[in-house]
């Protein structure tokens, strides 16, 4: 990475932290340096990255949750911003606890719409706000959220045998 | 607007050719116009974030091979350049170089798939057959060097899994000599074709704004007049090295999206062409031996050597406890692999971000107005694959 982009990330990291003081906290450097923002913030945060003049982040490239099983809170959502003027990216996470509530990005980024559909499949985060927080990758009336640490790899049931049903009872 | 009685609905797919794989889009039409589409993905869901958290390192490269399985090569070097951050190794020249000319040679591939059945799609069948038959020759090359023809693996963790055998630099010189030959007949056969013009030109557009805004990536976004392209803007494996221009269209419309690829295709031919002709001699793996397993023929010969590889194969490696996201310009867009690791054997996040999600996820905004038969050039101009869609 160019002295350019450090300096175009060091500036933007200075105004979040101006702008929103003891709401954010940051965390690794260089490729990834991460904001790490209260979920109130969070809109209010991403809104503000994708409208500042200098350095734009337009592009929400990826949104996903990671499971830190047994810590506290227990999912970290992670955005992951890119600027097109300034090719420069950034990493935005969020924590949230089992059970709690996210605000939904959806409305600033069109993407965001489907991403946070897929984090509600496999993880079971809430966004609040979503205009259609349903399944996206699963069936419908599938049970459970896979990608949680605590769901079993092969599945439930999985040395239940099929009941096959050639015309006769079945037992 | 009147009431919603007068719109019919239509379910296209899971099972029509057209939608390339299992995708099923529910359409709203109004006669001959689509209202509202509803694209409906999963059918080919296999878990492959939540499978490679059970796998090593190693072990979870053959699951990358599986996801855009039209270009293989790519997502094997996607996946190994976010492991190599993550660890902090670096890849002799020889491998970078070798691994651009393999991954140009599968972009070429993946595109003149892309380019024979769209045309098939809207009703040019000839240029099938043409496609396929330069696809052939590079499928032949990626058997004789890797040994399979669709899921090689062969891209590894710290380099290659071999060095290039005798006949790759005759094979590749013959392909890149009569590839633009080839490019200029399928230009004949579609970009002045009259019918071509009128089913492509001014179809389901997508501006730049809502493109950015639905973060639809590659020659879909470029299409639109947006310059981003990975081997420009973040460039790896070492594109900075080589000469090439990033092709632009103006209205993002189906005949831009196709103008768009047919010249990437001849800069991917140039790319390989100043790779070979600047090959650097060497090793192919990098001198890594707490990650890299060792070559084949010392694993037969030496004792310590089965042991190292037995213990890489078996355990896998440790990688420091960090984040790392590795990403490359697909023949899709932006392939990424976001791998979070906790100190342990096995990734305890694994990510894959993939073009065709986003892009599939803009359909409905580019087909909104459209007619029916339209949707089908929407959908083959986005070039999509299930199985990076659904993983």
């Amino acid at each position: 990475m160019g002295n350019a982009e450090n300096n175009a990330i060091d500036a933007t990291v200075k105004r979040v932290t101006d702008a929103f003081g003891g709401a954010v906290a940051i965390e690794g450097a260089g490729e990834l340096t991460s904001i790490v923002v209260e979920k109130g913030k969070l809109r209010d945060l991403l809104m503000s990255l994708k409208t500042e003049k200098d350095c734009a982040f337009t592009m929400l490239t990826d949104l996903f949750p990671v499971d830190c099983y047994g810590q506290e809170p227990r999912f970290e959502i992670v955005y992951l911003l890119l600027s097109l003027d300034k090719k420069v990216r950034l990493v935005v996470k969020t924590r949230v606890g089992d059970g709690e509530h996210a605000p939904t990005v959806s409305d600033i980024f069109s993407v965001a719409d489907w991403l946070e559909r897929e984090a509600y499949d496999m993880f079971g985060i809430h966004f609040d706000g979503h205009p259609n927080l349903s399944r996206i990758l699963t069936v419908d009336d599938f049970e459970g959220h896979p990608l949680r640490k605590d769901f079993p790899t092969e599945g439930y049931g999985f040395d239940t045998p099929f009941v096959v049903n050639l015309g006769g009872e079945t037992t | 607007m009147a009431d919603d009685a007068r719109y019919m609905t239509l379910n296209m797919g899971p099972q029509h050719p057209a939608t390339h794989g299992v995708l099923q889009i529910v359409l709203e039409v109004d006669g001959e116009i689509v209202v509202k589409a509803t694209p409906v993905i999963g059918y080919l869901h296999r878990g492959v974030e939540k499978l490679a958290e059970v796998k090593t390192y190693h072990q979870a490269l053959t699951l990358t091979d599986r996801l855009d399985y039209t270009s293989a090569l790519s997502n094997n070097l996607a996946y190994c350049l976010a492991v190599e951050k993550l660890i902090g190794v670096e890849i002799p020249k020889r491998a970078q170089y070798l691994r651009v000319i393999l991954a140009e040679l599968q972009r070429i591939a993946a595109h003149l798939l892309w380019l024979g059945t769209h045309a098939l799609d809207i009703g040019a069948m000839t240029v099938f057959f043409y496609t396929f038959r330069e696809r052939e020759a590079i499928t032949d090359i990626i058997e004789q060097v890797t040994g399979a023809r669709l899921t090689p693996s062969f891209i590894r963790i710290g380099g290659l899994a071999k060095d290039m055998p005798d006949e790759f630099e005759g094979m590749v010189r013959t392909f890149v000599k009569g590839f633009p030959k080839r490019i200029k007949e399928y230009e004949t056969l579609l970009t002045d074709n009259i019918i071509w013009r009128k089913r492509t030109t001014h179809i389901s557009p997508i501006s730049a704004e809502d493109a950015i805004s639905y973060g639809v990536t590659g020659p879909v976004l470029r299409a639109s007049g947006v310059n981003y392209d990975l081997r420009k803007v973040f460039p790896y494996s070492s594109y900075e090295d080589f000469d090439f221009v990033v092709p632009l269209g103006k209205n993002g419309d189906v005949f831009d999206r196709y103008d768009v690829r047919l010249k990437e295709m001849f800069q991917s031919n140039r790319i390989i062409e100043q790779a070979m002709d600047r090959l650097p001699g060497g090793s192919v793996n990098a001198d890594a031996p707490l990650y890299v397993p060792p070559e084949k023929a010392d694993v037969q010969n030496d004792m310590a050597a089965l042991i190292r590889h037995f213990k890489l194969m078996e355990e896998g490696f440790k990688p420091p406890v960090g984040e790392a996201y590795g990403a490359i310009e697909s023949s899709k867009g932006e392939l990424g692999f976001y791998i979070v690791s906790d100190g342990s054997n096995k990734p305890f996040r694994f990510r894959i971000r993939t073009p065709s999600f986003p892009n599939i996820g803009a359909v409905p905004k580019m087909i909104k107005g459209q007619m029916i038969a339209d949707v089908i050039a929407a959908i083959g101009s986005v070039d999509i694959v299930l199985g990076e869609i659904d993983r």
